[in-house]
């Protein structure tokens, strides 16, 4: 039987002592829609948030998001080598960027994704886009807040600009973008103020020497004009001879020690129960709250105890 | 005349060679097996259960001169189908004519050395593109220098219409990739050598079953052919400008339902390149009318030869001028497929050329396999004794299950990976370490060529997994694009029953059905996984498919971690008693052995009855050519081991 394993609590418990082999059994828990399932997913981030846990779950999580083809498995690739090197386990939920057709979907991007199959602190999960480019399904929120109690670093890997990067900021503690010397689609985003500033931003193909240098020389004035010089902006190149590795870490990481974590975790509980609840109940539920806007501000004036599933009843209150 | 041969160790492929010669074959067409194609040594994990099965084993300088003992080089004309790893294998046969005392200047043959159809097709490729292009441009280089009489690639289109490739694709992306080839060799010779250099290349092109077109298309091929070479290149002279082309004609087509109809089939495909003398084959290699079974003994290689010979010799084709000579109809044709090449060209080169447009090739030939497949599927093209005409009398020629193909000692491999460490041994280890130091500066160094390097490596006793490993270091790992994100999906009545019974299971499973379609070994034919990859989708699976060469435990750990309920697995290259127990085992390490395993590709019957005591749910073979009803099996099989009731 590869059936989900029912037992939420169970599975948390397993989380909390940094049961690793727990994953793929989290990954088949959350994905299922089945009530009963539901009910185990709920009490299973119920038992892995801030208030049982005595605090924020431990782990980094990051995004890395950007058009196709700018080499984001490369660089995935890379990275949780490195991460690998300073012995921090990693938990990968690749969002394949393959829309459903006939319900059915190929999920190609474990393939690209190069990790030692024998290395057990290395795990790795696709699952099909949402219906939109760049949506996260249900199931990635519920995953990525279940395997933070028990990983070193989880990422999440979307495609897309625009749409998908806001999504993931939602989610994520440090949000990566990645672009690829000579395509300016990023810049033009971010000098419209169509694309929120990411956290750290990854030329990619340092490789190609005077192109990339010039990306990233107009990456930080673009910055600049937008009044965010402290985005960190860094080259690198995921073939050999690779470089620029170790700094996108140490710029990750830097991102990560300046952060208010409570404050960004707590709105990241806000919006995945929103997520949670406009999956629910649609466009015709978000109305009934007065809209997305009206919802995220309320839930803003509640109990930052409140884990997701706490939240999510709470505006299923609301509907009456 | 030859037949494509060679297996196990170079000592009995040499034998096999030179009985061969015996019997009035005019060269030699060297086989390697998958190890030496892709680069690893016999000891190398990658290259368990492969050692010595779809060719010959060449580790080293010492191999390579067992594999010629007694082969006159200097009259002998060897092709050797090699492509990733052409440059070393070139090397090494350089190296074993000089220990005969034969200049390099003498050697004659031909290196298959294509990169493009390895990505698109065969999968037997070791570096990126743009690495794996510069060392075809330096073998071609060095060879116009120092092996004048060398070809020093052979064009394949055969793959690609083996992939799914139309005639007009077959035309367009050999084309494109000839223009790749050459542009990059443009920038390493000077102008003046350029005509001999368009006159060295040849083709190796496929013919299938429709002999008239496929006869156009060869025509086709010469017209454009000629064309490039007088306005790209700048090629003066004529003769340089001439289509040379060497064909294998089809194995898609080849049935393992009453297989007895191949030789028909073989026949007709063979007069496609020979009927007409303005566009004839220069060499026929013609595949065994038992390949769909399995692996083909000598005999039947025989039965191949003498096709061949009866053409020749038997009938009056060679005595008459070109036969189509005037012919409106044949005009027409070949006027209609070069308007067609020109167009999809014209899409290649918008991409940026053949190299940079390896994923849309890729995807397009899915796309063409799959409309292929599906006008089998529903009855649109007839494919005798498969989908039509399919009662059969007993069939004295595959009587018996088992003793009807060659089977490769399992004993080779261990010889082989005691072979190769007793070699390492006893070479002289700085002499090996100061080669492939050098190897990889040059690597390095763009604008060096590398066969001086590989040259010296070869002397100096270095072998196959290390040259290829000092490349793979300066030029980084690839993996290819798989084309299956883009296959267009069939249309919803043909798969509407199955999607419902997909949605069924999925809802009582609690998520979507995911089936994970695996590869394992070195084997890098994926045009069936890739089609059942595809449908598996269409049914409204949650497929994970990874692209071929795959180890056991990668295999094993996406399983685990992918959570999936059914694993597929596909293999052609013979390596499945080896390869399918490691697989179980390591799905059993990983602590999922309850997730069912199907296998599907090339297994003889006996074989097949083994895998299943082995704990295989299901094994397809080619006869199994209804994806649907495959499909049907599959969702079946996870909804019984989950203890979800069949459909009502």
């Amino acid at each position: 039987m590869n059936g989900p394993d029912l037992d939420g609590s169970e599975l948390a418990r397993r989380l909390r002592d940094r049961d690793l082999a727990a994953a793929p059994a989290v990954l088949n828990l959350v994905e299922s829609r089945s009530p009963e399932a539901r009910a185990q997913t709920a009490s299973l981030l119920a038992a892995v948030s801030p208030g049982q846990l005595g605090g924020e779950a431990s782990a980094h999580i990051v995004g890395i998001t950007g058009p196709p083809g700018v080499g984001k498995s490369s660089l995935l690739s890379r990275l949780v080598a490195a991460w690998r090197a300073q012995d921090r386990s990693v938990a990968v939920l690749a969002v394949d960027p393959t829309s459903r057709r006939s319900g059915g979907a190929l999920l190609g991007d474990r393939a690209r994704i190069e990790a030692d199959p024998a290395d057990r602190h290395v795990f790795i999960r696709s699952t099909a886009a949402g219906d939109r480019l760049g949506g996260l399904a249900p199931a990635t929120r519920a995953a990525a807040g279940a395997l933070a109690a028990a990983f070193d670093v989880v990422v999440i890997e979307t495609v897309g600009v625009g749409q998908s990067e806001t999504e993931v900021a939602d989610l994520a503690d440090t949000v990566a973008v990645v672009v690829q010397p000579g395509s300016g689609d990023v810049l033009q985003f971010l000098k419209a103020g169509i694309m929120e500033v990411p956290d750290v931003l990854v030329v990619t193909k340092a490789d190609l020497g005077r192109i990339a240098t010039r990306a990233q020389a107009d990456l930080r004035a673009a910055l600049r004009s937008l009044g965010e010089q402290e985005t960190a902006v860094v080259a690198v190149s995921s073939v050999p001879p690779t470089s620029g590795i170790d700094r996108l870490v140490d710029a990750l990481d830097a991102h990560w020690a300046g952060l208010d974590l409570p404050s960004r975790r707590l709105r990241a509980r806000r919006m995945h129960a929103l997520a949670d609840f406009a999956a629910e109940h649609g466009e015709r539920g978000l109305r009934v709250l007065g809209g997305r806007r009206e919802a995220a501000k309320w839930l803003a004036e509640q109990d930052p105890g409140l884990d997701v599933p706490a939240l999510t009843r709470a505006l299923e209150q609301r509907l009456g | 005349m030859r037949t494509y041969a060679g297996h196990s160790d170079a000592k009995r492929s040499n034998e096999l060679y030179r009985r061969n010669l015996e019997k009035g074959q005019t060269g030699l067409s060297v086989a390697f097996d998958l190890p030496t194609q892709t680069g690893y040594d016999p000891d190398h994990e990658l290259a368990r259960g492969e050692v010595g099965k779809v060719g010959v084993s060449i580790a080293h300088r010492g191999d390579m001169e067992t594999l010629l003992f007694g082969i006159p080089l200097d009259q002998m004309n060897t092709s050797m189908t090699i492509n990733a790893t052409a440059a070393w294998l070139l090397g090494l046969y350089i190296v074993a004519a000089e220990e005969e005392g034969v200049p390099e200047e003498k050697l004659q043959g031909t290196t298959q050395n294509d990169i493009l159809k390895e990505y698109l097709s065969r999968g037997t490729y070791a570096f990126p593109p743009g690495p794996s292009m510069r060392l075809i441009a330096d073998t071609i280089a060095y060879t116009i220098e120092h092996v004048p009489k060398w070809n020093p690639i052979n064009i394949c289109s055969y793959h690609l219409q083996e992939a799914g490739a139309t005639p007009v694709q077959e035309i367009a992306y050999a084309m494109s990739n000839a223009i790749a080839v050459l542009d990059a060799v443009r920038e390493r010779v000077p102008q003046t050598l350029m005509g001999s250099v368009f006159g060295r290349i040849s083709f190796f092109v496929n013919a299938g079953v429709r002999f008239v077109e496929e006869h156009a298309k060869v025509r086709a091929m010469a017209e454009l052919w000629d064309e490039l070479g007088r306005d790209r290149y700048a090629v003066e002279d004529g003769k340089h400008r001439r289509f040379r082309y060497g064909v294998q004609v089809n194995s898609l087509g080849l049935t393992e339902a009453q297989p007895e109809n191949n030789v028909y089939r073989i026949a007709l495909e063979a007069l496609a390149v020979t009927l007409g003398r303005s566009a004839r084959a220069r060499a026929v290699q013609l595949p065994a009318w038992n390949e769909a079974l399995g692996l083909p003994r000598p005999w039947d290689q025989q039965w191949s030869l003498r096709l061949q010979q009866i053409l020749a010799y038997e009938t009056d084709m060679l005595e008459y001028p070109d036969i189509f000579e005037g012919s409106k109809v044949m005009d027409g044709l070949v006027a209609e497929m070069i308007d067609g090449a020109r167009e999809e060209m014209a899409r290649v080169a918008e991409l940026g050329g053949a190299v940079n447009a390896v994923d849309y090739m890729k995807a397009s030939l899915v796309e063409s396999h799959r409309e292929r497949w599906r006008r089998i599927e529903s009855g649109e093209q007839t494919v005798v004794g498969m989908n039509r005409f399919t009662s059969t009398e007993h069939s004295p020629l595959t009587a018996a299950n088992d003793g009807s193909i060659l089977r490769v000692d399992p004993q080779v491999e261990s010889e082989r990976r005691a072979a190769v460490e007793l070699w390492r041994s006893e070479r002289d280890q700085s002499a090996v370490d100061a080669a492939l130091g050098e190897l990889a500066r040059v690597a390095r160094e763009e604008s060096e060529n590398i066969m001086p390097a590989t040259i010296a490596a070869a002397r100096a006793g270095a072998t196959t997994g290390e040259w290829s490993q000092t490349l793979r270091d300066a030029f980084g790992e690839y993996r290819a694009p798989t084309g299956v994100g883009e296959a267009a999906a069939v249309s919803s009545e043909q798969v509407a029953e199955l999607r419902e019974e997909v949605e069924r299971v999925s809802e009582a499973l609690g998520r979507r059905l995911k089936f994970l379609v695996g590869k394992p070994g070195l084997d890098g034919h994926s045009n069936g996984a890739e089609q059942i990859a595809v449908r598996a989708r269409d049914a409204g699976m949650d497929v994970v498919y990874e692209g071929i060469r795959l180890t056991p435990s990668q295999i094993a750990t996406s399983a685990a971690q992918e959570g999936v309920h059914v694993v597929g697995l596909s293999i052609l290259s013979g390596s499945h008693a080896e390869l399918i127990p490691s697989v179980l085992e390591a799905l059993r390490q990983a602590g999922v052995e309850e997730i069912p395993v199907v296998v599907g590709g090339i297994i003889p019957e006996a074989d097949a009855v083994q895998l299943r005591e082995a704990g295989v749910a299901a094994v397809y073979t080619p006869k199994d050519w209804d994806l649907n009803q495959m499909m049907r099996d599959i969702v079946g099989l996870v909804a019984e081991r989950n203890g979800i009731a069949a459909a009502a």
